[in-house]
C-alpha cells in the first residue's frame, strides 16, 4: 500500500486523524523545545520553589485592552504564624510580554545560533507559566524538554528491540529442532518475570555516577530488553507457516544461503504485523519510561522526563496545594490515547480481518 | 489427554522455564557492581559473625558457578536467607505475596463481572451510540498512567474523606471484630483495586466486544436466526460461549500484566503487596529479597498462565493438547 493512500485513509475517519495532528504537534513542539521555551533546560531558581503559575492580564486597570499583555512578579514573604512560605503578587511593576522576541540563546539542532522565542519576556520578569516546582526549574518550559525525552525514547528503544526480536524469532521458526526449542524457552523465562520488577531491577543496577546521557542510552536498553521477547514468540508462529509455502522451497532448491532466506525472503512477509505491532507497544514504552522515571530509577535529575516531573506529586502536599506539578500527567495521557487511537486505525487499515 | 495429566505435564515444563527465570536474574544481580552486604556491613546492629556466617551462606567467597548452586539448594529447601533488617525473607515475602493475590483476585474478578456485559453490549448494538461511547472511554482507560490515575484518587480520597488513604488495615485493625476486619480490608482495597479493575477492564471490554463481533457474522449464528431463535437466546445460547474462549487465554496475559502494573498502583497507595517490597529491596539493595521476589512473582505468573490454559480445556472440548 502506498503512503498517499494510507494517510487517504486515516483521514477519512476524524478521531484517528485527529490523533494524528495531536502526535504530530507534539513531535514539532518537542523539536523546536528552546524556542517554545521561556528557560533553557539548565535554569533552576531554588529562591523560586513552588512559585504559582503567574497571571498574565490582557485588560488594565482602566478596562482597556493593553497593547502587551503584562504580567506581575511573586514576592515571597514568610507567615511566621503557621511557618510556610507565602507568595504574593507585587503589583508595583508592570512586565509587558510579547511574542516572537528575544530571550536565552540557544542552538537549534545543535547548530544554528538563535536566540528567537516564542514568547518573550523581560529579563527581571519571573514569568513561570505553569508555576516552579522544589528546584525552582520552570514547569512550563521543562514540559518541552521531558517530552524530548520521553517521546523518544519509546521509539529508540523500539528500533533496538524489534530487529532483535523479529531475527531471534525468524532464526527460531526457520531452524525448529532443538534450536528452536532453547530459544524458544529462553524467550519464554524473560516473559515469565512479571516485567516491571525485570525493569526496576535492571535500572537500579545502573551505576549512579552516569552522565545523562549514557544514562538515557542505558535505559533505552533495558527498555528495549524487556519487549522483544513476547515479540519474537509471534514472528517465529508466523515464521513457522510461511517457510512451508512452496516460494521458500523453491529458493532452497535455488541454494540461497539460510541467512538470506530468513533475512530478504521470510521476514520481508511479517512487515505489516510489524508495523501494527510497533504502534501498538509505542505508548507501553511510554508508560514504562514515565513510571520507571516516576520510581527515581528512569532519568535522574538535572533532565527532565515527563515521568521525573511527576515525582512531585509524590508529596501529598504537593498535589493538594500546587496541582500545577500534575501537568505532565495529562500530557502523557494525551500521548498515550493518540498513539492507542491511531495505532488500532493502521491495524484496522493493514489488517481488514480484524 | 486426561486433565490432571496435562496438569502435571504443563506444572513440569515450568520446572525449566524457572531455572533459567532464576539464572538470568541471578547473574544479573551478581555481575552487578553492587555489594549483597554492603547494608549489612552498614548497619550496626549486625555482628560480624551474621556477615561472616552470611558470607558463607551465600558462598560469597567462590567462583559465581558455586554461588549460584548453593543459592539453588538454599531456594529449593526453602531457605531464602535474611532481609538486610535481619528478618527471614519468607516470613517477610508470605504476606505479600497474599496480599498481590488478593488484589489481582479482586481486579480480575470485578472487570470480568464488568468487561463481558459491556463487550456483549457493544457488540450486539454495534455501531450505536453507547458501543462509540464504550470504544472512547476504553481508549481513555487504556491511556490512563497507572500511577497518575492513583494519584488523582488519592487527591479524591483526601477530600472527600470517602476512602483511606494508604495501606492494607487501619491502626487499631487487631482489636476488631471478624466482620469488621473484612469491612476493613475491603474499604482499604477498594481504590487500588478500582484503579487495576479501570485498566484491565478497558483492553478486557474491546476483546470481549470484538470477538463476539467475530462470532455474530459466523454462519452458524446466521443459521440459528434462520431457524427462528430469537435473539437473545442466539446470543447467550450460541454465540457467547465461543467469543468467550479467546478471553479465557488473555487471563494469563492479564494476571502478567496485573502483576506488572500492581507495582505501581502499590507503591502510590502504600499497598502491602509484593511489588511494593520488590521496589523497596531494590532501593536498597536488598539482594536476598530481590531474588526471592523475583522468583515469586515469576512463579505466580507462570501459575496464572497454566490456570488459564487449564480453564480454557475445561470449558473447550476443542482444545487438545
Amino acid at each position: 500500500m502506498k503512503f498517499g493512500d494510507f494517510f487517504i485513509k486515516i483521514k477519512k475517519d476524524k478521531i484517528p486523524f485527529a490523533a494524528l495532528i495531536v502526535l504530530v504537534l507534539m513531535y514539532i513542539l518537542i523539536t523546536f523545545a528552546d524556542f517554545f521555551a521561556l528557560y533553557p533546560s539548565t535554569y533552576a531558581n531554588r529562591k523560586l520553589a513552588y512559585q504559582p503559575p503567574s497571571n498574565i492580564y490582557v485588560i488594565d486597570k482602566n478596562n482597556k485592552l493593553v497593547k502587551h499583555p503584562y504580567t506581575y512578579n511573586y514576592t515571597k514573604t514568610f507567615n511566621e504564624k503557621y511557618l510556610t512560605i507565602e507568595y504574593k503578587q507585587d503589583r508595583t511593576k508592570k512586565y509587558p510580554i510579547s511574542l516572537l522576541g528575544r530571550g536565552y540563546e540557544y542552538k537549534l539542532f545543535g547548530i544554528f545560533k538563535t536566540n528567537l522565542h516564542l514568547i518573550s519576556k523581560p529579563d527581571d520578569c519571573n514569568l513561570f507559566l505553569l508555576g516552579t516546582d522544589i528546584n525552582g526549574h520552570d514547569v512550563y518550559s521543562r514540559l518541552f524538554f521531558g517530552g524530548k525525552i520521553s517521546l523518544t525514547i519509546g521509539f529508540l528503544a523500539l528500533l533496538i528491540s524489534f530487529p532483535i526480536g523479529a531475527i531471534y524469532g525468524g532464526v527460531s521458526g526457520y531452524f525448529g529442532g532443538k534450536i528452536d526449542k532453547i530459544l524458544m524457552r529462553t524467550a519464554e523465562a524473560i516473559m515469565s518475570v512479571p516485567s516491571f520488577y525485570l525493569l526496576i531491577i535492571l535500572a537500579s543496577i545502573l551505576p549512579s555516577n552516569m552522565t545523562s546521557i549514557q544514562r538515557f542510552t542505558l535505559i533505552t536498553a533495558i527498555l528495549a530488553l524487556i519487549g522483544w521477547a513476547g515479540f519474537s514468540r509471534v514472528i517465529r508462529g508466523m515464521v513457522l507457516s510461511i517457510k512451508n509455502q512452496e516460494y521458500i522451497k523453491s529458493i532452497e532448491t535455488i541454494g540461497a544461503s539460510r541467512k538470506r532466506i530468513i533475512l530478504k525472503h521470510i521476514l520481508p512477509q511479517t512487515s505489516s504485523y510489524v508495523i501494527i505491532a510497533i504502534t501498538l507497544s509505542v505508548p507501553s514504552y511510554i508508560l514504562a519510561e514515565s513510571g520507571l522515571s516516576f520510581l527515581g530509577l528512569g532519568i535522574q535529575l538535572p533532565d527532565a522526563s515527563w515521568g521525573n516531573m511527576l515525582r512531585e506529586a509524590q508529596e501529598f502536599a504537593n498535589i493538594l496545594y500546587r496541582p500545577w506539578l500534575l501537568t505532565p500527567g495529562f500530557l502523557i495521557f494525551i500521548a498515550v490515547l493518540s498513539f492507542n487511537v491511531l495505532g488500532d486505525k493502521i491495524r484496522d487499515i493493514l489488517d481488514p480481518k480484524t | 489427554m486426561s486433565t490432571w495429566a496435562y496438569i502435571i505435564k504443563r506444572l513440569l515444563g515450568a520446572i525449566p522455564i524457572l531455572f533459567i527465570v532464576s539464572l538470568i536474574s541471578f547473574f544479573l544481580i551478581r555481575l552487578s557492581p553492587v555489594d549483597p552486604l554492603a547494608q549489612l556491613k552498614l548497619n550496626p546492629a549486625i555482628s560480624a559473625e551474621t556477615i561472616e556466617k552470611e558470607t558463607k551462606r551465600l558462598g560469597l567467597d567462590k567462583p559465581i558457578i558455586v554461588q549460584y548452586g548453593l543459592w539453588a539448594k538454599n531456594f529449593i529447601s526453602g531457605n531464602l536467607g535474611y532481609c538486610i533488617d535481619n528478618t527471614k525473607v519468607s516470613t517477610k515475602i508470605k504476606s505479600r505475596i497474599l496480599n498481590t493475590l488478593l488484589l489481582s483476585v479482586v481486579v480480575i474478578f470485578s472487570s470480568w463481572i464488568i468487561a463481558i456485559p459491556l463487550g456483549v453490549l457493544g457488540a450486539v448494538y454495534y455501531n450505536s451510540l453507547f458501543d462509540k461511547m464504550l470504544t472512547i472511554l476504553s481508549s481513555v482507560g487504556m491511556a490512563i498512567p497507572s500511577f497518575f490515575f492513583a494519584i488523582l484518587l488519592l487527591l479524591f480520597a483526601q477530600h472527600t474523606g470517602w476512602f483511606p488513604i494508604g495501606g492494607l488495615t487501619s491502626v487499631d485493625f487487631s482489636s476488631m471484630t471478624p466482620l469488621s476486619k473484612i469491612i476493613d480490608i475491603s474499604w482499604h482495597l477498594f481504590l487500588p483495586a478500582f484503579v487495576l479493575t479501570t485498566i484491565s477492564l478497558s483492553s478486557l471490554t474491546r476483546q470481549m466486544r470484538a470477538n463476539l463481533l467475530d462470532v455474530l457474522n459466523s454462519e452458524y449464528v446466521k443459521f440459528a436466526y434462520a431457524k427462528g431463535l430469537p435473539k437473545r437466546k442466539v446470543i447467550i445460547k450460541h454465540a457467547l460461549r465461543n467469543a468467550i474462549n479467546p478471553i479465557i487465554t488473555l487471563l494469563g496475559f492479564e494476571f502478567a500484566g496485573l502483576l506488572s502494573g500492581a507495582a505501581l498502583t502499590e507503591y502510590v497507595f502504600q499497598y502491602p503487596g509484593l511489588g511494593k517490597l520488590i521496589l523497596e529491596a531494590v532501593l536498597q539493595s536488598d539482594i536476598n529479597l530481590v531474588m526471592a521476589s523475583l522468583m515469586f512473582g515469576s512463579i505466580m505468573l507462570i501459575m496464572g498462565n497454566i490456570l488459564a490454559d487449564i480453564l480454557l480445556k475445561l470449558t473447550d472440548p476443542r482444545v487438545r493438547v
